[in-house]
């Protein structure tokens, strides 16, 4: 019982609130590159790369996020390979974000109509031409609400990174009220900071989606 | 075209360049059978397009007569048989696709525009990326061949903003920007109402009237009449009968006699 919320409490909130918001970049930024290429072998035209990539994200998905930092964290250590905690939870949520993300993708290309790669190889463009210049662009626009719902998923799940030692904006708020008790008040705060943090994104979706979708809502009829 | 035939005379003495005489059809398939599973599509099929010639493809629908089509631009392989197009050996697995596809154009029946583009944009895409065209140059062309299907307005429309027919067109000129040699419509107009379908056509008949080489899908049979140098009718997967316009008025098999008799 050690009296009342003070200012460094809320400085102690406020640093745990950066690396939730830093490990959020970490595993959009990290997960997003690899999810991109995750998602273009999962349609490339060798068999090869289709399983391999397929097989990979099978294994992620079946395993708890959770499960997987630990591996990263102490599995790597107990053979060996010491690993600091960021370093652990960086690769972890990189690699748990690229399967998902991968698989996501992976669906919004494919659901982008299969005449239109049709008119694109009509006009002789190369297999990369076709991808970057016309399924891409149509592909981005499908991909975005689900991209963007699987972010705000991903803010929230950085709280896990707490089990490896990690002080992130839940671990600073347990901290917190193992020294004050006021679980109400401190979870409700933390609450509401992971709150403010996802807003802005669905947001931002939404604008996204108008902005892509433009030429559409200004459809004259035929 | 003198001295074309005169390289191409030379070209074939010296053992090199294609294997195309200088009378050689544009288009030939020979004996090209084409299966689905155990379904098969094509049995056996063969006819010849020469240069600037429109031949027109009949049949009923499921008689093989789009699979055909698409054989050609090679958008289906084929099991057996041999297809040339404009010197390349289409049937030939090492065959150089782009190549091929720069000298065929290609038409669907759902016109298939990017829609994430502008006409302009849609049209200028593959000059520019595939061929090198410079930008401005490619403006340039995008309002020519615009101007051609009667769409100089649209530059700046996206596909959703125009009507089917304009679609269609738009789709035509796109295809025509690539310069081919070449040109398939695969039911361009199924889609449409009779009077887009009208404007559509008008714009094919331009087409072969400043002599582009056509091969063509329809199952508009008084329009495949006026058109076509060569109508070649399509049933159970092979060329039931072929010649020009005219056979049309006197079929030689019941089963295009039926047909005919059923379009009119």
């Amino acid at each position: 019982m050690g009296g009342h919320l003070n200012g460094n409490h809320l400085l102690f909130l406020g640093q745990g609130m950066l690396w939730t918001f830093g490990l959020s970049v970490i595993a959009l930024g990290g997960g997003g590159i690899a999810g991109f290429i995750v998602a273009l072998c999962r349609v490339s035209p060798s068999r090869w790369l289709r399983i391999a990539s397929g097989a990979y994200v099978q294994l992620i998905q079946g395993m708890p996020l959770l499960v997987i930092m630990f591996l990263a964290y102490f599995g790597l250590a107990a053979i060996g390979v010491q690993v600091s905690p960021l370093a652990a939870v960086g690769a972890s949520l990189t690699v748990y974000v690229s399967a998902y993300l991968g698989e996501i993708w992976r669906g919004c290309i494919r659901s982008v109509p299969r005449p239109q790669w049709e008119a694109a190889e009509g006009l002789a463009l190369s297999r990369a031409q076709r991808m970057r210049m016309v399924i891409l662009p149509q592909a981005v626009r499908i991909a975005t609400p689900p991209t963007v719902g699987f972010m705000v998923q991903i803010i929230k799940n950085t709280s896990l990174a707490s089990v490896v030692g990690f002080v992130e904006l839940t671990r600073a708020g347990q901290i917190i009220n193992n020294s004050l008790f006021e679980p109400f008040l401190i979870y409700s705060i933390i609450a509401l900071v992971y709150f403010v943090l996802c807003f802005p994104i669905s947001r931002l979706s939404h604008r996204l989606e108008r902005r892509g979708g433009a030429a559409r809502e200004t459809l004259t009829p035929a | 075209m003198p001295e074309i035939a005169a390289i191409n005379q030379k070209a074939n003495q010296a053992g090199i360049g294609p294997a195309t005489a200088p009378a050689s059809p544009v288009v030939m398939l020979k004996d090209v059978h084409k299966s689905f599973g155990s379904l098969k599509v094509l049995d056996g099929v063969s006819f010849e397009v020469g240069r600037g010639e429109v031949t027109v493809i009949i049949g009923r629908s499921g008689s093989g007569k789009s699979t055909a089509l698409r054989c050609i631009d090679r958008f289906e392989r084929i099991n057996s048989g041999e297809i040339l197009v404009c010197g390349h050996r289409v049937d030939d697995p090492g065959l150089d696709l782009r190549a091929l596809r720069q000298d065929v154009g290609i038409v669907f029946q759902s016109y298939n525009l990017f829609p994430h583009l502008t006409i302009e944009q849609n049209i200028i895409l593959a000059p520019c990326a595939v061929k090198r065209v410079p930008k401005p140059a490619a403006k340039e062309l995008a309002r020519r061949v615009l101007a051609q299907v009667g769409l100089e307005d649209k530059l700046h429309a996206y596909p959703e903003q125009l009507s089917g027919g304009q679609q269609q067109r738009a789709a035509i000129a796109r295809s025509l920007a690539m310069q081919p040699k070449v040109m398939l419509f695969d039911e361009v107009t199924s889609a449409l109402d009779p009077e887009l379908t009208g404007e559509v056509l008008k714009v094919i008949e331009r087409l072969a009237a400043d002599g582009m080489t056509m091969v063509m899908v329809t199952h508009e049979m008084g329009f495949a009449r006026g058109i076509a140098d060569q109508i070649v009718f399509m049933h159970r997967g092979r060329v039931h009968e072929a010649g020009p316009p005219e056979m049309l008025a006197s079929p030689r098999t019941p089963e295009l006699s039926q047909f005919v008799g059923a379009g009119l």
